[in-house]
């Protein structure tokens, strides 16, 4: 099949044994590759009601048909597995160069399951598969154990790794590789952990065939040439996405003192520009992506001492903004601690100024945390709390399962200002007074995330009282950016140079050999957002529409300060978006799609498993 | 036609090792790409690219005479090569490229193209005669 190397290694760690299989044409066909292949392969894999940090729950790496190939942004990974911090439908995406090298060394999807009894590391070699001891990287940070094994393997192969976070199962812990990119959501790292799977390293030698040749060089080049003359080409790249830093504040969207505000005083003091100036040492692409958005750069004050890729737009607003540490080296440094100890930059900001709020409120006491403070603005109290959360010390070992736990945990109505969705902690924007941005969080599949669909700058062009028409816009966006998860490719192209999405039908006609429009490839990934629903469904007891609902500080607490001071989004406005978009999607009331809609989306198999969920 | 590099604006992307690869072995293949791009990881955090400069020292070792200067370039011949490697341990800079698929080494022939599609301009013909697509 032509796009695809052809096959599928599954790995049993307990068994300590591995296959290669053909990748069925069916599975290509109908889902694509990438999310679509995650999604199915859960769906059929895993067992239902597994324990997602226990041996039935699987990790499914997948490139897709457009992986490795030479056009621009053809680098990304998608990893899935059930996720310890939702219980339901969980995957992450990851640049770097890993994702070409697994389809070059022959496969299209990763089944890894069971669990070791000692630490181990998986060695793909073109077919030569073997599961090897890790003892010796065990314990060591992600970017420490990714040098180690460059070293001792060799440069050219490609290394996926998990920090302590990952090894003592941190629920925001996450899959590193290529020294700062990170499949950071839904805690696949920590699944990793559970499954004493230090690393994946993988070196690949071969060709992924093509339809066409001739056309794939042709409209590869064309492609590039179009990046080469969008005047976000040069303007875009230097700062990368830090760039939207002082837009976020602008716009009063920037989460602040955890999520109390959407605008930061300071935020001119960690924005794209103090990168440039102050830190970066080089501009950092993923595999054949012609705007490099990785800044990788060197933090040095008489404190530390550090390199690391970043931060980027989230960390600095998580990091940053969130926990109001207002320095772009500190914010280098807290996010160079989060990546050594395998920690999601985005859920650790908005975790620890979840625990700086509770400790401002006296709910965690000093004598709670040893006499140590915990307080905004202070990176070594954030880099304290970091490593108790990695290690699962004291209050960090309560943090460590995320702040929807810890709230339950604490109570005295913390869980108010427990900013998350589904188990997953909400990313860089602040949605209160931006209606289609919430609904993208609160219906996003894998908890509060933005990259599902990032429909800020939809809210500020086309008004931000206005209520209809969002959920139109939302689903669209959630139909578009996770094909983009399918075919494994990079979104910012598209996000940030305008780059035009009929390019995309062409190059996937030019390698594979099969003709879509893009709105017949969108039907592939609006059967996918079915699917994962269907999953959570499966998955979680009671789940539907009470999951889609954004912490009480949104509906309740006005904004603080900054431009949108004030603005809060009432219960009955997100009722009307939910009630608007589950009509959209052909899903009840209570956000659960129809027989009618599993049918239109090729979904019958899922049938038995809804029908007695519907009231 | 003189390639030069400028590691400096190197971001890594191996565009031009893919589509090096795709011209001249009809191929989506960058481990057959005639050049050579090293990460250098977590300090100091640079790229280094090395491209062919046509010294002809290959040419000076090849016992068969498979390589051969045309105009400035130092071709190889696939054919004639014998796959003894003498060159690839002779290359000072290490742009004899080796796939464990192709019985002979792979050898830069200045076509030019990572020049044309390097987005970073990292790739450059020393000459100005090639220039990045779009300048
Ligand atoms: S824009 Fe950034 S994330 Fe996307 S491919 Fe380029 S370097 Fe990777
Ligand atoms: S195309 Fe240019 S920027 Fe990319 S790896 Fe090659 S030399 Fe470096």
């Amino acid at each position: 099949m032509n796009g695809y190397a052809g096959h599928i290694l599954r790995v049993n760690l307990t068994k300590r044994t591995h296959t290669i299989s053909p990748l069925p044409e069916d599975l290509a066909r109908d889902y694509l590759g990438g999310r679509g292949f995650v999604a199915k392969l859960m769906w059929d894999e895993i067992p239902q009601g597994a324990d997602p940090l226990g041996p039935d729950n699987k990790i499914i790496a997948a490139p897709g048909p457009l992986t490795g190939v030479f056009l621009p942004g053809s680098g990304k990974l998608e990893f899935g597995a059930k996720s310890p911090a939702s219980g339901g439908y969980g995957d992450s995406n990851i640049g770097g160069h890993i994702s070409p090298e697994i389809k070059y060394a022959g496969f299209d999807a990763l089944i890894i399951e069971g669990v070791a009894t000692e630490p181990v590391m998986l060695v793909i070699e073109d077919h030569n598969i073997e599961i090897r001891p890790a003892s010796e990287y065990w314990g060591k940070g992600a970017l420490e154990s990714e040098a180690m094994l460059k070293n001792d393997l060799g440069e050219d192969f490609q290394i996926a790794t998990i920090g302590p976070a990952g090894e003592n199962l941190v629920y925001f812990a996450c899959i590193s590789h290529d020294f700062g990119r990170q499949a950071g959501r839904t805690g696949v790292g920590a699944v990793m952990g559970s499954k004493k799977l230090k690393a994946i390293a993988v070196k690949g030698t071969k060709s992924v065939p093509l339809a066409d040749t001739k056309a794939t060089i042709e409209v590869g080049k064309k492609m590039f040439e179009a990046c080469f003359e969008k005047p976000g080409f040069e303007e875009w790249t230097p700062q990368g996405t830090a760039g939207v830093t002082d837009w976020v504040n602008e716009v009063g969207a920037f989460p602040t003192r955890n999520f109390k505000s959407g605008y930061f005083p300071k935020h001119q003091f960690i924005n794209g520009e103090q990168i440039v100036t102050q830190i970066k040492v080089t501009d950092k692409a993923c595999y054949s992506c012609p705007i490099p958005c990785g800044k990788y750069s060197h933090a040095k004050t008489p404190k530390y001492d550090v390199h690391v890729e970043g931060p980027e737009y989230e960390t600095i607003a998580l990091i940053g903004g969130n926990t109001e540490i207002d320095n772009i080296k500190d914010c280098a440094y807290a996010n160079y601690i989060c990546d050594e100890l395998g920690l999601d930059s985005i859920s650790a900001g908005n975790v620890i100024g979840f625990a700086m709020e509770c400790y401002e409120k006296g709910v965690i006491k000093g004598e709670d945390i040893d006499g140590r403070t915990l307080n905004f603005g202070s990176v070594d109290d954030f880099v304290w709390l970091a490593n108790d959360i990695a290690y699962r010390k004291g209050v960090g070992n309560v943090l460590a399962e995320g702040v929807k736990t810890a709230s339950e945990k604490f109570g005295e109505d913390t869980a108010r200002f427990a900013i998350q969705v589904k188990g997953v902690e909400w990313s860089g924007y602040e949605a209160r007074y931006a209606p289609a941005m919430m609904l993208s969080y609160i219906t996003c599949d894998v908890g509060a995330h933005h990259n599902r669909s990032w429909a800020i700058t939809y809210d500020v062009a086309s008004g931000r009282d206005v209520m209809e028409g969002k959920a139109q816009r939302t689903i669209e966006l959630q139909h578009i950016r996770p094909l983009f998860d399918m075919l494994c490719l990079c979104r910012l192209q598209w996000v940030e140079l305008g780059f035009e999405l009929d390019w995309y039908p062409q190059i996937f006609k030019a390698v594979t050999g099969r003709e879509f429009s893009f709105e017949e490839l969108l039907g592939f990934s609006e059967r996918i957002w079915n699917l994962t629903r269907c999953y959570s469904l499966r998955e979680i007891e009671g789940f539907g529409r009470s999951f889609d609902y954004p912490p009480a500080r949104f509906m309740e607490e006005p904004i603080t300060d900054g431009p949108t001071e004030g603005k809060f989004m009432p219960r009955e406005s997100i009722d009307y978006l939910l009630d608007d978009y589950y009509k959209l999607r052909g899903w009840d009331n209570n956000g659960i799609p129809s027989q009618a809609q599993l049918s239109k989306m090729k979904l019958e198999f899922a049938e038995p498993v809804i029908a007695p969920l519907r009231k | 036609m003189r390639l030069v590099s400028d590691s400096s604006k190197c971001s890594g992307c191996k565009v031009c090792q893919t589509l090096c690869a795709l011209v001249h072995f009809d191929e989506n293949n960058p481990k057959k790409g005639a050049l050579k791009i090293e990460g250098k990881f977590p300090v100091p955090g640079v790229y280094e690219v090395t491209v062919c400069n046509q010294c002809g020292e290959c040419a000076a070792v090849c016992p068969v005479d498979a390589i051969t200067l045309h105009g400035t370039t130092w071709i190889l011949d696939r054919d004639t090569c014998i796959g003894c490697m003498a060159c690839v341990t002779a290359c000072p800079i290490g742009v004899m490229m080796v796939h464990p698929d192709e019985e002979a080494p792979i050898k830069c022939d200045d076509c030019g193209d990572c020049v044309r599609y390097c987005p970073r301009e990292a790739i450059l013909d020393a000459d100005g005669e090639v220039k990045r697509m779009g300048r």
